[in-house]
């Protein structure tokens, strides 16, 4: 059974689609201002100050630790600079409920939902107190109260997972659904493909976020596909999709908020594409001068999400220089203490390189960790983090 | 009891998992209103509706992956890849994504719920694609669980556990057995120890190790050289992933001798890790080297399968020159 219902022609006859053309949605001017004909979403001040202040933060830990790892503390660091009103302004419009399924850069939407300094802090330098257990590097974060699923790095994977989770909270039926973020890379894997064809079937009430940031690593856009960005992939899915500033906060918020009301009350899955600027680079290991120029970021730095959503709650009256001044002081003391805490923190117990392989220890590989520890016994000073985890047993 | 092929028992598994706990579901490809191209699933979809039992699209990595979403929400998905050699577009979402969740996560999250289950194995003229035995790729990979039942009541039985175990399970039916293999299974749940080999048949001088369908090979090989006078104990392995070193090598200490086989390929194979273990473990008990008898280092063959498979004459063989060292 076909499932086209399709008009009859009798000359050959070609589309490539062009005829699609999806808009940008926006809200925000740079200068602070709405666009003529837009609304700002109903959006109350502490709300806007917690989503604003977030986003300040964000901007923070990542300015510090990308300098930390220049200073040798840290071994390896990932900037949403640039994204955080795409990252945040999309997190802000969901329930703290709802399932986040990110891909690396999105730890604007876990700070969003409350992980705390010392929760960052802990897992960039694998301490004892790392959720994670220091298996990871760093960024890849985590947290079960705040359901934020831990970060894996193969990319796209978490797409067709939140098709899973979300099928699962649909059966479950309460009232809850997943976000997904990944960049436009990413939507080149088969795991893009896959997670959206099965979500449109099954009318799941997932959120797709594609954060279009221009480049994936070095590759830019253009060399990532031929065709108008990631939107138009929707129309092959029947899945409903929008496309937004996604260094507009307001209009990121208000997609989202709808797009969560169409997953939730109608299951229909949405494909969000944030149209945005990946202003620093991909990691601590890239340079972008290799790629692209000084002038082409200068363009962007002018777009700055952070300064413009800082225009809209001054004119609102809602924020001023003085609460600047002191937000920036207070994160910039706390990021700088916490850091000094976490780094102090001894390492996870030699005992976590074994467990939660399974939910159980095997024979087999209790075997090799008795082995491990006889031979850290013999040559401690080679092994300084866990020489004293090894005194006991066998 | 009641008599029923091993694809009988499989269905039987995966009702009784449906009908205790309706976080149990199934899907795949064609596994909805057919029930799956070999009838795995036969009714489900009619009995738990089509919530629970459904079709998914023709795509392998997004089965898996989608089954990872929903044992991670705290579902307990019985995805089925309807060959197993199909399953490597979704290898990623196995070797790199459910093995690894819990650990990755310090244990904040785990898809111990999940079961993929797959045909697998050669011998029904099935030529490249559809014979194939792909356990020793995911034995590499720690986090999963690897079991391949031998009859009906095995597979009931350790389909039943693998549902019900806390870790991701890779179920490996070997699809020569679905009707071939008939016996009586208890109608009533049972669950068969995971990561437990089992002594089929106990011996003196040398030990035969398989699993699944060769243990069918295995026994008609025995029966040859136990009328030349060699007594063998037999072992099944049942799990491949974490397996059963304690059993396999107490055997080896006392028969001092041991024929592994298996259909996959030589290089590479299983065989070759339990070999290493056992030696390291029974090297001075050891009167032979051990022996591997398994496919050849081909793709599997289509006209000249028969020759390809490491079936009783061969295993026989391996036997008499383990014996006659």
């Amino acid at each position: 059974m076909t499932t086209t219902k399709s008009r009859v022609v009798y000359t050959p006859s070609f589309t490539d689609g062009a005829e699609f053309r999806i808009p940008t949605f926006k809200v925000l001017k740079q200068d602070g201002s709405l666009y003529k004909g837009a609304k700002a979403p109903a959006l109350d001040k502490d709300k806007a100050l917690r989503i604003y202040r977030t986003m300040v933060t964000t901007r923070i830990l990542d300015e510090r630790m990308l300098a930390a790892q220049r200073q040798g503390r840290l071994s390896f660091y990932m900037q949403c600079t640039g994204e955080e009103a795409a990252v945040i302004g999309s997190a802000a419009a969901l329930d703290d409920a709802d399932m986040i399924m990110a891909q690396y850069r999105e730890q604007g939407a876990l700070a969003y939902r409350g992980f705390t300094i010392d929760e960052f802090m802990n897992q960039l330098f694998g301490n004892e107190l790392d959720y994670g257990k220091g298996r990871q590097m760093p960024v890849h974060y985590g947290s079960k109260k705040l359901n934020y699923m831990t970060i894996s790095s193969p990319l796209a994977t978490q797409i067709p997972q939140a098709t899973g989770y979300a099928y699962g909270q649909k059966l479950a039926g309460e009232g809850h659904c997943t976000i997904t973020y990944f960049g436009e890379g990413a939507a080149s894997e088969g795991d893009f493909h896959a997670a959206l064809n099965m979500a449109a079937v099954q009318r799941v009430p997932v959120i797709f976020l594609c954060r279009n940031n221009g480049y994936a690593i070095s590759t830019p856009a253009a060399e990532q596909f031929a065709a108008d960005g990631v939107a138009p992939r929707a129309y092959g899915y029947k899945m409903d999709v929008i496309r937004v500033d996604g260094n507009d906060v307001l209009a990121m918020y208000e997609a989202t908020k709808a797009a969560r009301s169409l997953a939730v009350e109608h299951n229909r899955p949405v494909l969000i594409e944030a149209m945005s600027y990946r202003l620093a680079a991909h990691s601590s290991s890239d340079d972008p001068s290799g790629y692209r120029s000084k002038d082409e970021e200068a363009v962007w730095r002018e777009k700055d999400p952070i300064l413009r959503m800082r225009l809209w709650l001054e004119r609102k009256k809602w924020w001023s220089e003085d609460d600047e001044k002191q937000l920036q002081e207070t994160m910039r003391r706390e990021v700088l203490e916490t850091m000094k805490r976490a780094q102090k923190r001894p390492p996870p117990a030699l005992e976590t390189l074994i467990t939660d392989v399974y939910d159980e220890v095997p024979p087999a590989l209790a075997d090799q960790f008795e082995k491990l520890k006889a031979h850290i016994r013999r040559y401690p000073d080679a092994y300084p983090k866990s020489a004293e985890h090894a005194k006991g047993g066998a | 009891m009641t008599q029923m092929n091993m694809l009988q028992a499989i269905n039987n598994a995966l009702d009784t998992a449906m009908a205790a706990d309706e976080r149990v579901l199934c899907f795949g490809e064609d596994v909805g209103v057919f029930g799956g191209v070999f009838r795995a699933t036969s009714n489900l979809q009619q009995k738990y509706g089509k919530a629970r039992c459904f079709n998914t699209p023709l795509v392998e990595q997004g089965i898996i992956g989608f089954a990872n979403g929903l044992a991670a929400q705290g579902s307990v998905p019985v995805a089925e890849i309807q060959f197993a050699d199909y399953i490597f577009p979704a290898f990623d979402q196995i070797v790199n994504e459910s093995a690894k969740y819990r650990y990755r996560s310090g244990n904040l999250f785990n898809v111990g719920g999940l079961t993929i289950r797959a045909p697998y194995g050669g011998g029904i003229a099935g030529g490249l694609y559809h014979s194939q035995s792909p356990e020793a790729y995911f034995a590499h990979t720690p986090g999963l669980k690897i079991v391949v039942p031998r009859n009906p009541h095995q597979a009931k039985g350790l389909l039943l556990a693998a549902i019900h175990d806390p870790n991701p399970v890779l179920f490996f039916e070997p699809k020569r057995l679905y009707r071939a293999s008939v016996g009586e299974v208890p109608n009533e749940e049972y669950r068969l120890p995971l990561g437990e080999a089992e002594v089929l048949k106990e011996g003196t001088d040398v030990t035969v190790l398989g699993w699944g369908a060769q243990m069918e090979v295995i026994e008609q090989a025995v029966d040859m050289a136990e009328k030349d006078g060699i007594s063998c104990e037999v072992i099944d392995l049942r799990t491949i992933l974490p397996w059963d070193v304690e059993t396999v090598a107490n055997s080896v200490l006392k028969t001092g001798r041991l024929v592994v086989t298996h259909e996959a390929p030589l290089t590479g194979g299983f065989a070759g890790e339990i070999a290493a273990t056992i030696q390291e473990r029974c090297f001075l008990y050891l009167e032979s080297p051990i022996a591997r008898v398994t496919g050849m280092d081909t793709p599997f063959p289509l006209v000249l399968e028969k020759e390809h498979l490491p079936n009783h004459l061969k295993v026989f063989e391996a036997i008499r020159s383990s014996v006659d060292f």
